[in-house]
């Protein structure tokens, strides 16, 4: 029976009042008194040396404010990577300086050279077309091999080469691994491309900075996944401004994808120029300029080799991955191929013996970094193709071959250096050979081809670490930052609730499946509670949205903050009844002394909590607001089986998809229509992945 | 600078445009109706569509000037005055058609074109003719399911989850 509100129930979206009437606000839809615009003149060459740059004529047209150049930014911080992997050699990966403007090279298309700050857009960009800029065009390297050959031009002339580096995991298994081959029956072999891709949130980034001369404050309005992260690398590392002066406001956000975590120079210039210029500057991406400015997704080469014993079971699995990092270094774009990768490699398998190598390499291409699963997926897409060809080599059932080297015993260590604390791979396999009717394909097939149709059916498995993550782990493996989460839990007088989270939404729903959470806690109505996010002067210190986090670990921590308000509101409890705090029992929104039919509602100790005339005072201070952080002690890890059935026209190569089932395992849900609807979401972006983007 | 009027979710509304001012500019930024968004600049993802004298257009191909005289509607004009949801955004929300809310507007407005033109489309014509409007969240399932709805059809045999 459906539950209808509190968790489990499918709430409807409250957010959706205010998307529905277009009165959600977005950054771009933020003005602020006085903003001038800015354009940004961006390099349309792969790799140059910039020879000169003449602003002189643009700085003279009218309505131009100020134009910059790297010039401005030679005194200022570079964007700072948020990830430090270490080779197999135990070396350092090679981190190259991320100028805000280009100082002295060019590196990719749409790197930013120049930026004119003007009183309108349109002039703005008016004058960037009179930059004269002179530039000699260097020969570039986009292919990842040949970026590594030792006569190919250097992407950055500081580092030795073009490889950022060369990680093998676990390294000291190597040998055993390459053993494990020697001894095998049979060795299955796939080469992979996992393509470029660009992840097009609806909305473009924009960046709105403002300063406050009466207060030396400066805000950021910006397109964020999670503003306390910006602050805190902007602030620190780029502009040297202290977090107390310095507000990060993310407000509605039309999608990320990932690519709104970073930090980006457009960020860290309008808050720049509006210090300069002591006036707000406002910078609104084109969806143009999106794809040559937004961290790219994926654009992994991966050559795979599963080894198997003459029972077909897998005994160990290898595989060399080129991942491409672009031109710089991205905020997270190291952690992605390695420790959001390698990890997963295990899959839903008991392979005993793994090796994984990644050679990072930078190339004169846009900067890619986490994108929709980041490193996960592209673990999960190798290891389920190798899989399907090593079963159509061995003449077996592919469903057959991973039930039969599926992990069965939990908690399970893998050689890949996490522990899974559950899963029922059988479960989520037996549920999907009933939805999907897999039984009923050859029907099918026969029946397409009678149309002269091809059909085809692929079934695969995945497992994802989730709930990013344990800070002290992450801390170990080169994370440069921690990635607990926060929650302040605010009950106001009448007893209506505000929770603080540093989790951020932008479509995830939070709004609605967060009170759910409180709600059902308490015993009050979800719409007593709001949830307070994007702003780093309203929320605690938090680490944002991403990674499926937000629950696992954002909620978690809303959880801890709302038991410490139980247990403080006990106590008040207690004393309006006289009655011991043992005694006292929550539920539907009353505390009651268990065995009597004494109580006190909500409201009345939440009034008391705030107006304390009869309070304990010399125990307890008044108020009822907590904070709690939570840092996670494991990852969580959902998995399932997907099934995915096309029609093909051999005449046109016109692919169409012609059923698509998904059995998940994702624990408890909050709100199913929600999860619902990020597994449809998940799948159109995985469907245009495999039949329809692509990026260079 | 060329100076234009029109009505606007009913209320009649001046202003002085440059000639290069774009409909959905002159919307967001003149009016402050900031509802109709602005996704691309190729025409291509239909964040911004209005409807100009009963007719969906993509307020980011039309010139201000153009409109002139013109009677145009916005998602801010969808809700009765006391902002009570129409029908089709109501089955938005009850279908879950929507999660960032960014492409919303323009799917809403793009679906009550459909509608007035076909009261009961086929679920293969609702896809038809959202064709102009992207949405990178949903995967288009309950977009589809909510305007179907909207239309009055029954919608519990179509794949809930």
């Amino acid at each position: 029976m459906p539950k209808d509100s509190g968790i489990g129930a499918s709430s409807k979206r409250r957010e959706d009042i205010r998307f529905l009437t277009g009165a959600g606000n977005y950054t771009d839809d933020i003005n602020v008194y006085g903003q001038a615009y800015v354009h940004f003149l961006r390099s349309d060459v792969a790799h140059g040396r910039i020879v000169s740059i003449d602003t002189d004529a643009a700085a003279a047209m009218p309505g131009v404010v100020r134009v910059f150049t790297g010039a401005d930014f030679a005194a200022v911080g570079g964007l700072p990577c948020g990830w430090q992997v270490t080779d197999r050699f135990g070396q350092p990966m090679q981190e190259p300086a991320h100028p805000v403007l280009a100082q002295g090279k060019v590196r990719h298309v749409g790197d930013p050279i120049a930026a004119v700050v003007a009183e309108s857009p349109e002039q703005a960009r008016d004058a960037a077309e009179a930059i004269s800029v002179e530039i000699e065009e260097l020969p570039a390297v986009v292919d990842m091999k040949a970026a590594l050959s030792a006569d190919a031009p250097k992407v950055h002339d500081d580092l030795t080469s073009n490889l950022c580096y060369d990680w093998g995991f676990v390294e000291e298994n190597k040998d055993a691994v390459a053993a494990a081959f020697e001894k095998a029956a049979h060795v299955t072999t796939l080469e992979l491309v996992n393509q470029r891709l660009v992840a097009n949130p609806m909305e473009p980034r924009v960046a709105v900075g403002d300063y406050s001369r009466a207060t030396d404050e400066s805000t950021l309005y910006t397109t964020s996944q999670n503003p306390h992260v910006i602050r805190l690398l902007m602030g620190a590392f780029v502009l040297g401004i202290p977090e107390h002066k310095l507000r990060v406001v993310a407000p509605d956000v039309g999608g990320g994808f990932g690519t709104k975590i970073f930090h980006y120079a457009e960020e860290a210039f309008c808050t720049f120029a509006a210090r300069q210029l002591a006036r707000a500057v406002k910078w609104t991406s084109s969806r143009s300029e999106a794809f040559m400015s937004d961290a790219h997704g994926r654009d992994h080469v991966t050559k795979i080799e599963l080894a198997l014993d003459a029972d077909n079971n897998f005994t160990a699995l290898r595989t060399e991955t080129y991942a491409n990092m672009g031109a710089y270094l991205s905020t997270f774009a190291p952690s992605v191929p390695t420790w959001l990768h390698g990890t997963l490699m295990a899959g839903n398998y008991k392979t005993p013996l793994i090796y994984v190598n990644v050679k990072a390499v930078f190339t004169n291409t846009v900067p890619v970094d986490a994108y929709r699963g980041a490193g996960r997926p592209e673990a999960t897409y190798q290891l389920e193709r190798v899989i399907d060809k090593a079963a159509r080599e061995l003449g077996v059932d592919p469903i057959a071959l991973r039930r039969q080297n599926f992990i069965t015993q939990f908690p399970y260590a893998t050689p890949v250096a996490v522990e899974y604390d559950t899963g029922d791979y059988h479960a989520t396999m037996d549920k999907l050979e009933e939805i999907a009717d897999l039984a009923g394909f050859e029907a099918r097939l026969a029946e397409s081809k009678a149309r002269g149709k091809l059909r085809g059916l692929g079934v695969n498995c995945y497992i994802e670490a989730c709930g990013i993550a344990p800070s002290n782990l992450v801390g170990q493996l080169g994370a440069r930052a921690g990635l607990y989460e926060s929650a302040t839990v605010r009950v106001n007088a009448t007893g209506s609730i505000s929770v603080m989270t540093g989790s951020h939404s932008h479509g995830q729903g939070h709004e609605t499946a967060f009170p759910q959470v409180v709600a059902d806690m308490l015993g009050i109505d979800e719409s007593m509670i709001d949830i307070v996010h994007g702003d780093t002067a309203r929320t605690p210190m938090g680490m944002g949205t991403y990674g499926s986090r937000s629950l696992a670990v954002g909620g978690s921590a809303m959880v801890k903050a709302t038991n410490k308000i139980i247990a403080k509101a006990k106590k008040i409890a207690a004393h309006l009844l006289e009655a011991s705090e043992a005694d006292i029992e929550l539920k539907d929104g009353q505390f009651s002394v268990a065995g009597t039919d004494k109580s006190v509602a909500w409201g009345d100790v939440t009034l008391a909590a705030y107006v304390p005339h009869n309070y304990p005072l010399e125990d307890m201070e008044p108020g009822l607001e907590e904070t709690a952080f939570y840092d996670p002690s494991n990852f969580t890890y959902p998995s399932g089986a997907y099934a995915c059935e096309v029609e093909v026209d051999p005449d046109t190569g016109r692919v169409t998809v012609e059923r698509f089932a998904a059995a998940d395992d994702f624990g408890n849900i909050v709100n199913p229509m929600i999860v619902s609807g990020q597994v449809h979401g998940g799948l159109a972006q995985g469907i245009g992945q495999a039949l329809l983007e692509g990026a260079v | 600078m060329t100076e234009i009027q029109m009505t606007v979710n009913g209320k009649a509304v001046r202003g002085t445009v440059e000639g290069r001012t774009l409909l959905v500019n002159f919307l967001r930024e003149d009016l402050r109706l900031t509802g109709t968004h602005v996704g691309c600049d190729t025409s291509q993802c239909g964040a911004c569509t209005v409807h100009v004298n009963g007719v969906s257009v993509k307020a980011c191909t039309m010139l201000a000037a153009e409109a002139d005289g013109a009677d145009v509607r916005t998602i801010e004009g969808m809700a009765a005055a006391d902002g009570t949801l129409s029908n089709l955004q109501q089955a938005f929300q009850d279908h879950h058609g929507l999660q960032c809310g960014f492409c919303t507007p323009g799917m809403v407005m793009t679906a009550a074109a459909l509608l007035k033109e076909n009261p009961k489309p086929t679920e293969a014509e609702v896809r038809h003719y959202l064709e102009g409007n992207i949405c990178r969240c949903t995967g288009y399932h309950n977009i589809v399911k909510a305007i179907l709805a909207a239309s009055g059809q029954d919608v519990s045999a179509i794949a809930a989850e």
